[in-house]
């Protein structure tokens, strides 16, 4: 009893409050995208559990408990058993590929009746939680090769094995451990490269490798221009070049890679990010009826249920990649930024938090939670609104689907639960 | 050092967000296409269209009317089709028609209905009705055709077809409320055309949701946008459908007009063009078959010949230069010429020693004798202009008749065709005082430069039944339940000749009729017809054959014209005619029953296709497989023997399967040429 006091008493309430705003506005939109005024189905209906606005109601049940199972179990298992939990979820990411079910061309659901699992969603926890006890050994220090390597290990593993069962998206979502590694001490090198190869890439997609290399031409010139007299050696300036000369050869290698390796739906998916009339039937189609259904939305949008793009499944898989739309379609501007606002507060309670954590596990952890929802959301907002290219990866708390509902609830509950006990666990550092 | 990284992680996090709103302000606040582009995804106009007006005959039988057919659409993805020979068997189609057909649908659209087979009759639509359930997929929607009880009154009564190019962008230029769309259908010719605003009604517009695959998802904001369509007004026609249809029957096999009036009001009671169709055929789906065929035919069936045929009035003309010579004074009905000093010949034998006389035996030398009276009834000495103030009073009192005017019919393409004056002759003989009475006799006897039109005559044997005034000749009495027709269809029109001047004339149409120029089988023993017979002479094969008149002598009834092409003497090939349309619409009924079925059955085809062959400068000959169809087709639609109307088979023109590959071969062409462009993008 005494233990379930300290728990509500510990429990951030603040975040808890966010989570629940945010699960149900997103429940409320999943109900407006498949709403048919011709046939409308409310709670109770016959056949509301057969909609994905029903399904999704079991689902936000379901998570209540496993919520409440997280908070009852002891804090120091995730600690404890972190590497066993990779390892587990490592273990069915190869499972999944043997007795998987295939949906939609990836091989990495679990059939359970009429309902789906995917291990993928839940790998991200496994990994954070793994990552933040490696994190947590004494005398690791990312400064030193050796645990970079280790730490990239541990992270690599997982999306390898995503990306055999065809789930490019899930895989994608693990290079955002790279804000949790600099949290954490990684060189600022390393995300800044990565950044830079991002910006290369997409004007390799959108420039002529000719006009890269003259602009890559010019900066060296700048920079060599602008350097302090003394700085001006010949060994600073060869750097420099060769600098510009490896970024040149990833252009090259990029426009290559685009053309060579990449398969025809990936292709045309960043192609239509940089062309925005590219094959609007096909492969445009999804990222155009997006922008049409947000930007029919105007300032305050169409009024709840009245969004005739969604309701009208112009949008494809409108609740659950593209949810989005229907906010902006039916609250537009305000309600595409209530959404936002929320997405940040959360962002930046749950940074709040970790850093509060004297426990480097629990630190490390929260700024996983935070790394993970964060590139979900810049990946899912940012494709509605065609500043992203198509990624199926869903919006968090909002999409319908219930591994992803679980994945995310366990993963920021996980981290509320070591935050309620974060006096005890600093005795066990 | 963890400080400044907090700071950037969460600053990195607001930038992205505030890079999002930016973003999010442009697409939803500043950019207003995408509400547009939204509206056209989701709403969709649909056009209800009206019932068109009906149109009655004067005795409120109906003549036109609408029938619903059926539609038949398909919707590929839905539509199974197991039996396809069965099916085909069904609907009277090929197999290849069949492939064809359902190819065509899946390239428009696999998920949205296209039409399948198009109107269906209501038997057809029972018949079939049944079997439908093995075919899902496919379904019915009800359209409406025009529908016509008789075979006659063709060109009169028009035709709807599909509004023309050239029609939609005159509503383009002429501003104002574009009421016609692509694809409308609108009347055409006659009635239709004339009368489209009163029997087209108000289009409905109804505006409903589609979803993504164009499937109706009810109506958009409750219908407050839509609005009801409002059927046609009814048109009652001034028309006797009874001797409409005699008059056309009597016309067959022959190449003409007959126009018949009601003197006392104006109103048509039969307007027959010949040679004429179906009306039948030109609606609904055997419209592209005919068409072409009627349009090609030599005798042009499509032309309607008592507005807009151009003949000369021949001796037809003769009772207007009586009536204006009576009117001047130069003539008294006793006033008698001989045949001399004439330069025109003259088959009565010289006794036209009375002005009856002259109009029974339609005496040349009379004529020219009289017309010279009122050229030159002037004082001017000068001869030129003696004939140049001649003709100008002369055409005053001549276009009074209606004469080189138009009379306004209600109907389109009227022509006013011509009445020579002064200046004309100025302009013809190069000068004002270069021409005289010798260069222009021939109009004495209603040739020369005189254009008239069927109707015009039957006008004027209307102004002589009423003794001087006419009612602008009409086909509709009235619109719609109580709307009226327009009033200048019920002002009387005088054409300034004194009542008293008429009873001559008038026995001279009656002696023409009984001892004259009109054969002998045109007269009745009960009812006395007033006729004058006209012969309007042609370069080339026989003369066109006229017969004006009017009956009974006292509280005329009917006024009449006929006019046969190419049938030579007025008095034997049109009067005839004549005679049989007055019998019927004065007692109800033919009793010469032996000269009616004579009458049908003679032909005048054999002259006016001699002239055809002969005039090759003027008519374009049809190829000879174009000639060879129009032959059969013209058996098939003017048969010999009427029988009973033939129902509409269910065959369609189509698309070939090659011109089905080749068009399918054009779509994926422009598709790789759109994706090689964003390439190169």
């Amino acid at each position: 009893m005494a233990r379930e006091e300290t728990i509500s008493r510990n429990l951030d309430w603040i975040t808890v409050l966010l989570f629940i705003v945010c699960v149900t506005v997103g429940w409320l939109h999943i109900y407006a995208a498949i709403y048919n005024p011709e046939n409308p189905l409310w709670i109770g209906d016959q056949g509301f559990f057969d909609t994905n606005a029903g399904k999704q109601l079991i689902w936000i049940g379901t998570t209540a408990l496993i919520i409440i199972a997280i908070l009852v179990i002891d804090y120091r298992f995730y600690d404890t058993f972190a590497f066993f939990i990779y390892g587990f979820f490592m273990f069915m990411l190869v499972a999944v590929l043997v007795v998987g079910t295939e949906v939609k061309g990836s091989h990495s659901w679990f059939r359970v009746g009429s309902f789906q699992l995917q291990p993928a969603e839940f790998a991200k926890m496994a990994t954070a939680l793994a990552l933040a006890k490696y994190l947590s050994t004494p005398l690791v220090n990312l400064t030193k090769l050796k645990d970079q390597v280790n730490a990239a290990l541990i992270i690599m593993v997982p999306p390898i094995l995503i990306l055999v069962s065809h789930e490019t998206g899930v895989a994608l979502v693990f290079a955002s451990f790279l804000i949790l590694l600099y949290r954490e001490g990684l060189p600022g090198f390393y995300p800044a490269s990565f950044l830079t190869v991002i910006i290369l890439f997409v004007l390799a997609l959108i420039y002529e490798q000719w006009q890269i290399y003259i602009g890559l031409g010019v900066l060296v010139g700048l920079v060599v221009w602008i350097m302090p007299h003394y700085e001006r050696k010949t060994r600073n300036i060869m750097s420099i070049i060769g600098v510009a000369m490896v970024m040149g050869l990833f252009v090259t290698g990029v426009d290559w890679a685009v053309n060579h390796i990449l398969q025809e739906h990936q292709r045309n998916r960043i192609k239509v990010l940089v062309d925005p009339d590219f094959d609007s039937k096909k492969t445009g189609y999804n990222v155009r009826q997006a922008k049409i259904a947000i930007g029919s939305g105007g300032l305050l949008g169409k009024g709840f249920l009245q969004g005739t793009q969604t309701k009208f499944d112009f949008v494809p898989e409108q609740s659950t990649d593209f949810i989005f739309c229907t906010v902006g379609e039916e609250h537009g501007f305000l309600g595409s930024v209530v959404v936002i606002g929320l997405f940040v507060g959360l962002l930046l309670r749950v940074a709040f938090l970790a850093n509060r954590q004297k426990n480097r596990f629990a630190r490390v952890y929260g700024y996983g939670v935070v790394s993970i929802i964060f590139f979900h959301f810049l990946v899912n907002i940012g494709m509605t609104i065609g500043l992203m290219p198509v990624i199926g990866i869903p919006l968090p708390f909002f999409s319908y689907g219930g591994s992803s509902l679980w994945s995310f609830s366990i993963l920021l509950f996980i981290f509320l639960k070591l935050d309620a006990h974060r006096s005890e666990m600093l005795s066990r550092w | 050092m963890d400080e400044v990284r907090k700071k950037i992680i969460n600053g990195f996090f607001i930038l992205i967000a505030l890079i999002y709103v930016v973003r999010l302000f442009f697409l939803q606040v500043v950019d207003e296409s995408y509400k547009l582009d939204a509206q056209n995804n989701a709403i969709r106009k649909i056009v209800q269209t009206p019932f068109r007006g009906l149109i009655y005959d004067r005795n409120h039988k109906l003549i036109v009317y609408n029938t619903p057919v059926y539609d038949l659409y398909i919707t590929p993805k839905k539509a199974k089709v197991q039996d396809t020979l069965r099916f085909c068997h069904l609907f009277n189609i090929t197999r290849s028609t069949f492939d064809s057909l359902t190819k065509l649908a899946r390239v428009f659209s696999p998920v949205r209905p296209s039409l399948f087979i198009r109107q269906l009759s209501i038997q057809d639509y029972a018949k079939v009705q049944d079997a439908m359930v093995d075919y899902p997929g496919f379904s019915f929607q009800m359209s409406s055709i025009r529908t016509y009880q008789h075979k006659s009154m063709a060109n009169a009564l028009g035709y709807v077809g599909e509004i023309s190019p050239e029609r939609l962008e005159k509503q383009a230029d002429e501003g104002g409320e574009e009421y016609y769309r692509q694809g409308d259908y609108v009347g055409v010719t006659g009635l239709e055309r004339f009368y489209e605003e009163e029997l087209r009604g108000q289009r409905g517009e109804k505006y409903v949701m589609v979803n993504s695959r164009g499937i109706e998802k009810g109506p958009f904001r409750n219908g407050t946008f839509d609005r009801p369509p409002v059927s046609g007004k009814s048109l009652i026609s001034s028309i006797d459908i009874e001797l409409q249809n005699l008059a056309d029957s009597l016309m067959q096999h022959k190449v003409g007009s007959v126009v018949a009036i009601q003197p006392q009001t104006g109103e048509v009671l039969a307007m027959v063009s010949a040679p004429t169709y179906d009306p039948s055929l030109l609606a609904g789906r055997t419209f592209s078959k005919y068409f072409q065929t009627l349009n090609l035919d030599p005798l042009h069936p499509l032309i309607n010949r008592p507005p807009s045929a151009y003949y000369r009035p021949g001796s037809t003309f003769k009772l207007i230069q009586a009536l204006i010579a009576l009117q001047m004074g130069v003539i008294t009905p006793g006033t008698g010429f001989g045949h001399g000093g004439a330069p025109l010949k003259c088959h009565c034998g010289g006794n036209s020693n009375s002005l009856m006389m002259g109009i029974r035996n339609s005496c040349n030398p009379y004529f020219y004798q009289t017309f010279k009276r009122i050229i030159y009834n002037n004082h001017e000495h000068n001869l030129f202009k003696k004939s140049a103030e001649g003709v100008r009073r002369w055409n005053e009192m001549a276009a009074k008749f209606g004469i080189g005017q138009k009379l306004d019919v209600d109907l389109p393409n009227e022509t006013s065709g011509k009445l020579p004056s002064v200046e004309y002759y100025n302009k013809v003989y190069k000068g004002e005082l270069s021409w005289k009475f010798s260069n222009i006799y021939s109009l004495g006897i209603g040739e020369g430069e005189l254009i008239i039109n069927p109707l015009k005559m039957a006008n004027v044997a209307a102004i002589i039944a009423n003794r001087g005034w006419y009612i602008r000749p009409h086909l509709v009495k009235g619109i719609g339940k109580i709307g009226s027709i327009d009033t200048k269809y019920k002002e009387k029109v005088s054409v300034g000749i004194a009542e008293r001047h008429f009873a001559p004339v008038i026995e001279g149409m009656v002696g023409a009729v009984n001892a004259g120029t009109v054969a002998a089988e045109a007269r009745m023993s009960d009812i006395q017809i007033c006729g004058k017979t006209g012969t309007s002479q042609n370069r080339v094969g026989e003369d066109h054959a006229i017969f004006i008149a009017f009956a009974p002598k006292e509280n005329p009834k009917i006024a009449i014209a006929v006019f046969v092409e190419n049938a030579g003497f007025g008095g034997s090939s049109a009067a005839p005619i004549a005679s049989l349309c007055i019998e019927k619409y004065i007692k109800g009924k033919v009793e010469r029953k032996a000269m009616e079925e004579r009458w049908k059955n003679k032909s005048y085809l054999g002259n006016v296709l001699s002239v055809l062959s002969h005039s090759k400068g003027i008519v374009r000959k049809p190829k000879p497989k174009a000639y060879e169809l129009l032959k059969t087709t013209r058996e098939r639609i003017f048969p010999l023997v009427p029988e009973a109307p033939q129902k509409p088979t269910l065959k369609i023109p189509m698309l070939s399967p090659e011109q089905i590959a080749a068009e399918q071969a054009r779509l994926t062409e422009l598709k790789e040429a759109k994706a090689k462009k964003a390439l190169k993008k």
